[in-house]
Formats: C-alpha cells, structure tokens, sequence
C-alpha cells in the first residue's frame, strides 16, 4: 500500500461548436481541404485585425453559468506570446489575468458519496493552426490554418482530484454538460474536447503540495486515466528510491504506455502575455446573463428526473440513458416514434448498449435509426415476431442499418399467428404421433413440451407460441 | 494647387482626371529622383483608376471629391494586388490580398492611387532614414531631412508629388514630416479611423490621418476615411460630421490653451517665437490664450517608449518568414530560421524596439515596465482632460527644432526620440492634432504649430486651424528645388 496521495488538476480545451472563427467570419467546419477556411485575418496578414465572435461569447457564459461559474462583467483578451509556424500572429489571443468565468465546480460521483471538483477559471481563446509532415515532400513541412482562429474555451480545475478514476469521472461529467449544452461536440479522438493533467503526489496527510509534472498528448479517457496512473507510480518510484520530481511536461505514449519527458521547467516558454491592444475590454451585461441563463437546457440530473416520472422507467434505466445527451435525445426520438417507454429503456440499456459499450462515439456509433428500433419494438409487441427472434433481428438491423420489417420478411420469420395454419401443423403433429398423444392423456402432461416442439420445429419456429400452447391444448384434451 | 480646387476642376470638367495623373507621373517621373518620396509608382493601375474615374465623371455617377483625384499612401496601408513593404526589407515582395479600409474607402470614392510613399522602415522612426529604401530628402533643403516616419507623405505633398497623401502618426509621424515639409497633417482622435489594412506599429497609438496643403484638404480627407469600421473593435461608432462645412473661420469666443510645459529649455528659439507670435494672431482673431499646466508632460517620453515597442514587438512577431515576405534562405531548424529570417529582414532601428518591446514584458519586469507605463498614460490623458476644462484646444510646438540634417541623428536614438516629444503626449492620450505653417527659420525652413483638441473635436479643432490659416500665408509658401 502507497503512503503517498496524488493530487490531480485538469486542464480542458473545448472547441466552441460556432459556425464561424473567433476573431473571423471564416467556417469552422472540420474536414475541409487544407487551407480552405483562412482568410487575411486568420492567417495573420499584416494590418489585420480580430473581431469579437459573439456567439462565442455566449457559448463560454452558457458553460460558465451551467458549472455554477461567476460570469465577470469585464474581462480582457491578452497576447501569448511564442513563436511557432501554426501560429501566424505569433501570438495567440486568450485571456489571462481576467478571465470569462471564476469559480464553479463539477460533482461526481465516488465511493464516499458526492464530490464536487472545484474550477478555477473558465477563459476564451483561439486555436492554433495545424502542422502536416507527410505532405508529398520528404523534407518539408506544411501548414493548414483552417482550425487557427477556432474558438476554444479551456476550463482549470482545482488541484481536488485523487485518483485516475476521479479525474476520468470529472472529465466525463464536463463532457456531458458541454455536451448538453451544445456548447461542444466533445469528441477527444477529433480533438474538439482536449486535456492536460497536471499530477504530483505527497505522503498522506500532508497539506503541501509536491513537485507537479504536466501530461500532453491524451487522446481519451482512458490514456487520461491511463497516464495519470502512469504518472502517480512513476513519481512514487522515484521518491521511495529518494530522488526528485523534476517540474516539466511530458508526453503521453499510448502506444508503449508510458510519459515520456517533452521540456523543462528551465525551458518552459515566457509567454510575456500583455491585454491585446486591439480588442476592447469584453463587458457583458447583466441581462445577456440573465438571458442566457433562462436559455439554458435542461441538464442531465434533470432530465432523468423527468425520465423517471413522465416515463415511468426505473431510476438505474434513467441515470444511464441520460449520461450521454446524445442517447437521452435517441431514448426520446424512439418513444416519438410510437415505442412505449419501459420496451424502449429495456432495449436501449441492454440490447443496444451492448453493442456500442466499447465504441467512444457512443451513440452516434449505432446505425439503427430511433424509428427502426420503434419499429422493432412495434413487431413484436403487436405479436408478429417472437421476443426471441427479435434479439436476433436487432443484431441484423445493427449490422446493416436496415429496417426491423424488411429484415422480418426477408427471412420469412415472421410469427404465425393464423390460428388455421397452427391447427392443420398441429393436426398433423398428433397424427404422427399416436403413442405420445397416448401418454398426454394417460395424465404425463410434461409430454406437451415434446410436441410444441415438434410444431414449432415444423414451422421453423414461427409459431405464435402463446396461440400454439392454446390449440395443442385444446386439441390434445378432446 | 489644392486637392480641393483640383477636384471641383474635374467635376467641372476643366481638367481629365487622365490628364491630371499624367501630369504628376510626370512630375514624379522628372523630379523624385532627388527627394525619393516614393517607394513605388503604379503608373498602369493609376491610368486604368484615372480613365474609370473619367467616366464617372462623364455621366456624374456617384460623384465624392475624390472621383478622379490622384492621391499617394504612405507604404503602410495595404493595397490589394500592390506591393506595400512598410519599407522593410522583410516584406519585400508582399502583395497583399485585400485592401485596407482607407485604400478600399478611397478605391470607392474614385481616388486615383499614384503609388506607395517612403517610411521609416515599421513606421519607426523621426527623419525617414531608417528606410529600407533609404532616406527621403526635404524639399526645402535637400541636406535635411523631411521628418518621420510619414516623410514621403510630407514630402511629396509639399514638392507637388501629390496633391494629398495619407500618412499614420504613432507618436508624431504625421504631425512632425508635416512640420518639417511645410505642410497641414492631421492625427485624429484615436478610433476615428480604421486601423484595418494599416500594418500595426503599436495598436493602442497608431492613427490614420491625411497630410496635405491646406486645412480645407485635411477636412476633405477626414471626411472621406473617418468613420465606424466593423473591422476594427477600436473604431468609434459616432457618426463623421461634415468636416469641410464646419470650416467657419472663426474663433471669437474660444479658449486656446498654451502648455507652459512645452516650452522648456532646449527649445529652438525661432520655433519658440514662431509659435508664440501664432498665439498671438489667434487672440487677434478674437481668441483668447491662456496658459495652461500639463505637468506629467516629461514623463510622456519615457511612458511611450516603454508601451509602442512593448506591442510593436508582438505586432511584428508575424513576421517570420513562414507566410509571406522575407525567408532566410539555405537549411535552418525552426529556430533558426525564424531567427535567421528576422535578422536578415529587419533594420537596427526595428530590432532595437524589437527587444526593448520584449524585455519590458518578460516576465519579472511587466509590473515595473508596462504597467507603470500604462498607469503614467492615464496620469497623462487625465492632465489633458483637466486642461480642456478651460480651453477649447492647445497651442503647442509641433517639435523642439526645425528640420535637422540628414544623418543628424542616427547615431544617437535619444535625441532622435525627443524630437517627438511635444507629439508623444497626444498619442498616448488618443486626441486628435494637427500640424500646421506658422512660420520659416533664417535659413528658408518651415515651421509648424500644434494644435490639440479635445476627444473627436476634429470639426473644432480644424476650425481654429482654418482661422489662423485664412489670417496668415505660410502655407502658401512653395519649396524650390
């Protein structure tokens, strides 16, 4: 067992789902050709100058007052200062001494109850551009600006997580209510939803803090948890065998596992950040406050408390379905088309979880449209196929995307519940079967089991096995 | 002539706009060669420019005082598709692919563009010779310099190279050039005019403003590139008044203050009687002088030269070699290359404010630096509030002495910066000033008054300028050369 405790500070970069720049009308857009969304502002070019992207402004007050922010009336947008050829300006602008948002906090969930993890600041910057090195040119490099001038947020926790599980816990639950707010698509593998770990440790009990290393380069959660552990026994070793943590960033390797050393504090850059002379004070009113405030959308907790009394599901059904937004928004969109709630929680939570449980897209992973899993639902509550065959349709529908009923009727498994077509396969079943029909009505009625599977062997199993249980009965006792 | 007359001549059609611009590239042509004002001549674009203005002018289409009109621009204003280098050597090469608000402004009132005005290289400096393109020579005497950093600009307005050019003022490169030239330059209120497609010296100082022969030009000008720019945050969204309108001539009434601050020793003798005799024709006018106390004044030098070169070195951090303009050749890893580029494209005086600009923000000496700096220029802008508490405007020197000789200075940046020590407080207190003739020394050279006016007070401000111009005929003097 360790002595010693870790002490976990995130930094998260999320880009603002805006259609255009922060300091330019040009698209954010992903996916374009190289160097498509520039323009003479974002790309640096002398006598050029920003301007305030409002929408953005009113994404970082709406993440702000969601996490239980103080929204500042007057902040102020700084230059950082370095050199780097992604950066056109050779600075970028972001905010420094006076930030956007102070305070708030993220509550999760650990073994000894809730925990809030405090947040220091919320600020608003711009992305930088993109380097390529495999361009078609052995020896050079290439530069793609269509991400430079994106806007992000970066949101500081508090030195208050613990362990490699709490800081994957708050990192989801932040992601959830970006999410929710639709202030980001929150995607960590496309880089909308970036974060550094700051991770030191100390002998338990005590209040200082040791020397901090900076992790870079995590590229999901699990390289965030994966790293932090990395890091927290890497520290360890080095104490107990009564050597230093050495200040410096370091870089995650995913591949091999381990944080490899990047710079150090010596070589840390001087970003000699000063207010941009360009952009006014930022002032925002109260009642743009108070607007965005009464604009905000219900939040997971909320929500599953809606789920729970509007739908009637049981809580645990609730708590999963609304942890992603994304799968809240599919679980109503499959009740719109016409499923009732609880088939709709069952299915979702256990057939279709299975499926995209290892999938980070999460939900956008699954191809079943919200009305092809209603209409799944609908078939077998309405007895046209059996429960059973159902699960085996899904499998279909999720493989190929396909409706519930083209795949029914493609494979001719439809139920039978035509009550003539059952007694003539039963009729038939009996005849054949003189000896055993004997021993039914001798008083063995576990021999019913043999001949429901007869029937329903004949009838490749779509029989309407309710229906089926009724004729044989019948049939078998006169 | 004056811009002006020359524009009412095209509207009425005594004179082709072709005609007009023929005869300055000419002019340019014949007798630039001396004096160097321009860095670059667009003879092609001017003649397509002229004889699309002519047409305007033929069926009186949209018709603004610059239909036809030929004008220059200092070589800090971006102009599509025509080279503009700051005189720098880093950007030597750059087209650029827009156009500034000035030039755009001015391309839609039907301006004719001559071409690109000599500089101090980034706009730095006080007598144009730290030019990658080298020193611009005053018309009044070829053996002195014509001011900085606007020097083409003044230069080629009072040698009849141009009948109104654009120049930018930081710390009083338009008004000390205009000083020097003999000619009306005007810096307005800071936020008047767009600073978009104006390549940034130091953002919280530089202003657009126009160099030219007379008040009525200056207020023509103004009138044609002031306003709310959507572009620039900085921009003031109050609405322009019709500047040329409000030339009344008359100061019956109004308080002209005179700084006792401004007048300390050092100060050339001439300039200080040339000034004091102009107060004494505006109380003749009706106006009434008193003096007034500006006490952060000494101050103001030191507070500038802490603030500009603090944001002139991240302004100038974009010039990297990477995108555009100068690129050190042969291999180089990233940091050298940026380093070798840089050391290669920028002149001692750029590289100079460059560093000092980045050691008063490092880290450790952003308090005693920058913040003090920014602390003095409220103390400053506060002195000229407090002072216009009882004065409609200020009567100032323009500068200490008049024009000083080629290569006067160089050696030694100091007194190269107290030559704008009178026009610094302006810019750091972000009011409009002027430049204007009130006088010439013994040996034939101009010198200029200053006058300062309260927050967006242009219309005011050019007024009282008018009046003195109208009773006196400095700037009807003409260089020989």
């Amino acid at each position: 067992m360790s002595s010693y405790e870790a002490v976990i500070g995130l930094e998260v970069h999320a880009q603002l789902s805006t259609e255009s720049k922060m300091f330019c009308a040009c698209s954010t857009s992903a996916g374009s050709p190289p160097n498509t969304n520039i323009c003479p502002v974002c790309t640096g070019q002398p006598g050029t100058l920003p301007v305030v992207n409002r929408r953005a402004i009113e994404m970082a007050i709406k993440a702000g007052l969601a996490l239980g922010c103080k929204i500042e009336r007057r902040s102020i947008f700084a230059r950082k200062n370095y050199f780097y050829p992604d950066l056109p300006k050779g600075y970028q602008i972001s905010q420094y001494e006076f930030p956007l948002c102070l305070g708030g906090g993220v509550t999760i969930s650990t073994e000894g109850g809730k925990k809030t993890i405090s947040l220091i600041r919320i600020h608003l910057e711009e992305d930088a551009g993109k380097l390529l090195h495999d361009y078609g040119h052995p020896d050079m490099s290439h530069v793609d600006f269509n991400r430079c001038g994106v806007p992000l947020i970066e949101i500081v926790s508090g030195p208050d997580m613990r362990s490699p599980k709490e800081a994957g816990d708050y990192l989801r639950t932040l992601r959830n209510v970006l999410v929710y707010l639709d202030v980001c698509e929150g995607n960590l593998q496309e880089g909308n939803f970036r974060c550094d770990a700051n991770v030191s440790i100390r002998p338990v009990g005590r209040k200082e803090f040791g020397t901090r290393t900076e992790m870079k380069n995590l590229n999901s959660f699990k390289a965030v948890e994966r790293s932090i552990a990395y890091e927290i026994e890497r520290q360890t070793k080095v104490l107990e065998s009564g050597g230093t943590v050495s200040q410096e960033t370091r870089l995650w390797n995913d591949v091999a596992g381990r944080t490899e050393s990047m710079r150090s504090k010596e070589e840390a850059h001087d970003y000699r950040y000063f207010p941009d002379p360009d952009l006014l004070p930022l002032i925002v009113e109260e009642d743009w406050i108070a607007r965005t405030r009464s604009g905000l959308p219900e939040l997971a907790g909320a929500k599953a408390e809606r789920f729970v009394s509007n739908y009637e599901i049981p809580r645990a059904d609730a708590l999963v379905l609304t942890d992603d937004r994304a799968l809240a928004d599919y679980f109503e969109a499959v009740i719109a088309s016409g499923a009732p709630a609880r088939k709709a929680a069952n299915w979702i939570t256990a057939e279709l979880m299975r499926e995209i449980k290892d999938d980070e897209r999460g939900i956008a992973a699954c191809p079943i449209a919200p009305a092809n899993l209603a209409g799944l639902i609908k078939l077998i509550e309405e007895g046209k196929i059996s429960g059973k065959i159902g699960k085996d349709v899904f499998e279909m529908m999720f493989k190929t995307g396909r409706a519930a009923a083209e795949i029914v009727a493609e494979l001719g498994v439809e139920q039978i519940s035509d009550s003539s077509a059952i007694e003539s396969a039963v009729d038939k079943i009996i005849a054949e079967n003189p000896k055993q029909v004997e021993q039914y009505r001798g008083g063995k009625t576990a021999v019913l089991a043999y001949f429901v599977g007869q029937v329903m062997k004949a009838t490749k199993g779509q029989a309407n096995p309710q229906m089926l249980n009724d004729i044989l009965k019948k049939k078998l006792e006169t | 002539m004056t811009a002006a007359q020359l524009s009412s001549m095209l509207r009425e059609r005594e004179i082709s706009s072709l005609e007009l611009t023929k005869a300055y590239l000419d002019e340019i042509q014949r007798r630039d060669k001396k004096l160097n004002c321009y860095v670059l001549q667009c003879p092609e674009l001017a003649l397509e420019q002229a004889s699309r203005a002519d047409e305007r002018l033929a069926k009186k289409d949209s018709l603004t005082p610059f239909t036809g009109l030929p004008i220059a621009l200092k070589d800090i204003f971006i102009t599509q598709g025509v080279e503009t280098t700051c005189a720098s050597k880093i950007l030597k090469g750059y087209i650029p692919p827009y156009d500034g608000n000035a030039a755009s402004r001015l391309k839609a009132a039907g301006a004719v563009l001559l071409g690109k005005l000599n500089m101090d290289e980034f706009a730095m400096g006080s007598s144009n010779e730290f030019s990658s393109f080298g020193p611009v020579k005053n018309p009044w005497n070829q053996e002195c310099t014509p001011g900085g950093s606007s020097g083409g600009s003044a230069a080629a307005v009072a040698a009849g190279l141009a009948p109104i050019a654009l120049g930018t003022d930081t710390g009083g490169s338009i008004r000390q050039p205009a000083a020097f030239c003999g000619t009306v330059g005007l810096k307005p209120t800071y936020g008047r005019v767009s600073r978009y497609g104006v390549i940034a010296f130091a953002s919280s100082l530089d202003q657009v403003g126009p160099i030219a022969q007379d008040v009525r030009d200056c207020a023509m000008m103004l009138g044609a590139i002031a306003g709310h720019d959507p572009m620039d945050s900085t921009s003031i969204e109050t609405p322009v008044p019709d500047y040329v309108a409000a030339l009344k001539g008359d100061v019956k009434g109004k308080t002209i203050g005179v700084p006792a601050e401004y007048f300390v020793s050092g100060i050339d003798t001439e300039v200080e009687s040339a000034v004091r005799a102009a107060a004494k024709t505006l109380e003749g006018l009706g106006a009434r002088v008193v003096e007034i106390s500006l006490p952060h004044t000494k101050y103001a030098l030191a507070c500038y030269y802490i603030i500009a070169p603090a944001e002139a070195s991240a302004n100038l951090a974009r010039y990297d070699g990477i995108r555009f303009g100068h690129r050190a050749s042969g291999n180089h890893d990233l940091a050298d290359l940026f380093k070798a580029s840089r050391t290669e494209g920028f002149g001692a005086e750029v590289a100079l404010r460059i560093v000092v600009g980045t050691y008063v923000l490092s880290s450790g000496y952003y308090d005693a630096y920058y913040l003090k700096a920014q602390k003095v220029r409220t103390l400053i802008k506060n002195d000229f509030l407090e002072a216009f508490k009882s004065c409609d405007a200020i009567l100032a020197p323009v500068t200490p002495t008049p024009p000083f000789k080629l290569g006067e200075k160089t050696d030694d940046p100091i007194q190269m910066y107290l030559n704008d020590i009178f026009t610094i407080p302006v810019n750091l207190a972000g009011l409009p000033g002027m430049s204007l003739p009130c006088g010439v020394t013994g040996s034939g050279l101009p010198i200029g008054m200053q006058l300062i006016g309260k927050p967006l007070d242009e219309a005011g401000l050019m007024n009282i300028a008018y009046a003195y111009e109208q009773a006196t005929a400095w700037h009807k003097n003409i260089p020989v050369f």
